[in-house]
């Protein structure tokens, strides 16, 4: 029974990373005539890391969209970027990691490959997740808009030397198919691959390794996290300290005090193994009591 | 009680502030320059330079 509820929470999960994936990259012809999508939809800020430049992509990625408007000539402070992440933010918190981020799915399946893992000690992990922070702060929101050049045009920083969904899901991809790119390659691109692979072997060796030190949006949106309008929620009464939530948590929390922390990314496996079934989600406006004593 | 009205505010708040600034952004055009960075391939993004 508790086996089974384990495995249905799984795959559920998966069904909806899967459906979000294509969902959002549902431009299959892109594939095929080596283009990416024009079409209006890409003005549209998706709530997930995903590259505008993948050629199935339909929308536009929010992390490259604030670094194009940041970096622009224009405005310096990217309005309409910031505010539909904030109200994903506030509506959904770190779910939107957990069931909706197609680079979030790529690290799960990497983290079902059957190697053996690193448990990260505590003294090196905790200050490695502020990592993040300063990624979205200096190379997403201020160089870009800070550092420019003649024409007060910025780069968009991250995108350019870190993103390593850019290059997976874009940067293989055109310069496989598209003779002229593949011209200019250079030492930029090989930078690039080698954090790809930096990253797919980090997730494959801790879960979630991209989400927990890298993410900028993970950042953004775990500023939400503990206030959003979906939170977890713990009986207090009826935790018997079993610690079967903490093994399972792909984010190596202590589940029942930081249950909903900015590092949660409501994936619902505590959930779904706790044997006393203590552990709930929910939407709502009002608070309960969600902190284990 | 009081912390409850405080935490359904400052949800409210937020959602309403993020829901201005989206409509501020899109006044002001950025929907334009995010679209058209958006229909060409990023360099940047897909590690040419």
């Amino acid at each position: 029974m508790h086996r089974n509820r384990v495995k249905k929470q799984g795959k559920f999960r998966l069904l909806v990373q899967i459906i979000a994936t294509v969902f959002l990259n549902g431009y299959f012809m892109g594939i095929m005539k080596g283009k990416i999508y024009t079409g209006k939809s890409k003005e549209i800020c998706v709530p997930v890391l995903n590259c505008y430049s993948c050629p199935s992509a339909l929308g536009a990625c929010p992390i490259g969209a604030l670094q194009t408007v940041a970096g622009g000539q224009k405005h310096k402070i990217p309005f309409y970027a910031l505010g539909t992440l904030m109200v994903f933010g506030v509506l959904l918190g770190r779910l939107i990691c957990g069931f909706l981020c197609p680079f979030g799915l790529f690290q799960d399946l990497l983290d079902k490959i059957p190697v053996k893992k690193i448990s990260i000690p505590k003294k090196i992990d905790k200050p490695l997740r502020y990592l993040k922070y300063g990624i979205l702060l200096f190379l997403v929101l201020l160089f870009p808009a800070v550092i420019t050049d003649q024409y007060g045009t910025g780069e968009p920083w991250f995108c350019e030397y870190i993103c390593p969904a850019g290059t997976m899901e874009g940067g293989l991809f055109h310069v496989a198919v598209n003779e002229q790119l593949r011209k200019l390659v250079g030492t930029l691109f090989y930078w690039k691959v080698f954090l790809l692979v930096v990253v797919i072997i980090g997730a494959m060796k801790i879960s979630r390794f991209f989400c927990r030190y890298v993410c900028p949006l993970g950042a953004f949106y775990s500023l939400f996290n503990r206030f959003s309008f979906h939170q977890m929620y713990i009986n207090a009464m009826q935790c018997t300290h079993c610690h079967a939530c903490e093994k399972v948590c792909p984010m190596a929390l202590n589940v029942p005090q930081e249950l909903n922390s900015s590092e949660c990314i409501r994936c619902g496996k505590c959930r779904a193994v706790c044997p006393e079934q203590v552990i709930t989600s929910n939407f709502s406006l009002h608070e309960k009591n969600n902190i284990c004593e | 009680m009081k912390k409850e009205t405080e935490l359904i505010f400052l949800r409210l708040i937020v959602l309403l502030a993020g829901m201005a600034l989206m409509i501020l952004g899109i006044m002001r055009g950025e929907l334009v320059e995010v679209l058209n960075k958006a229909v060409r391939i990023c360099l940047e993004c897909i590690g040419i330079g």
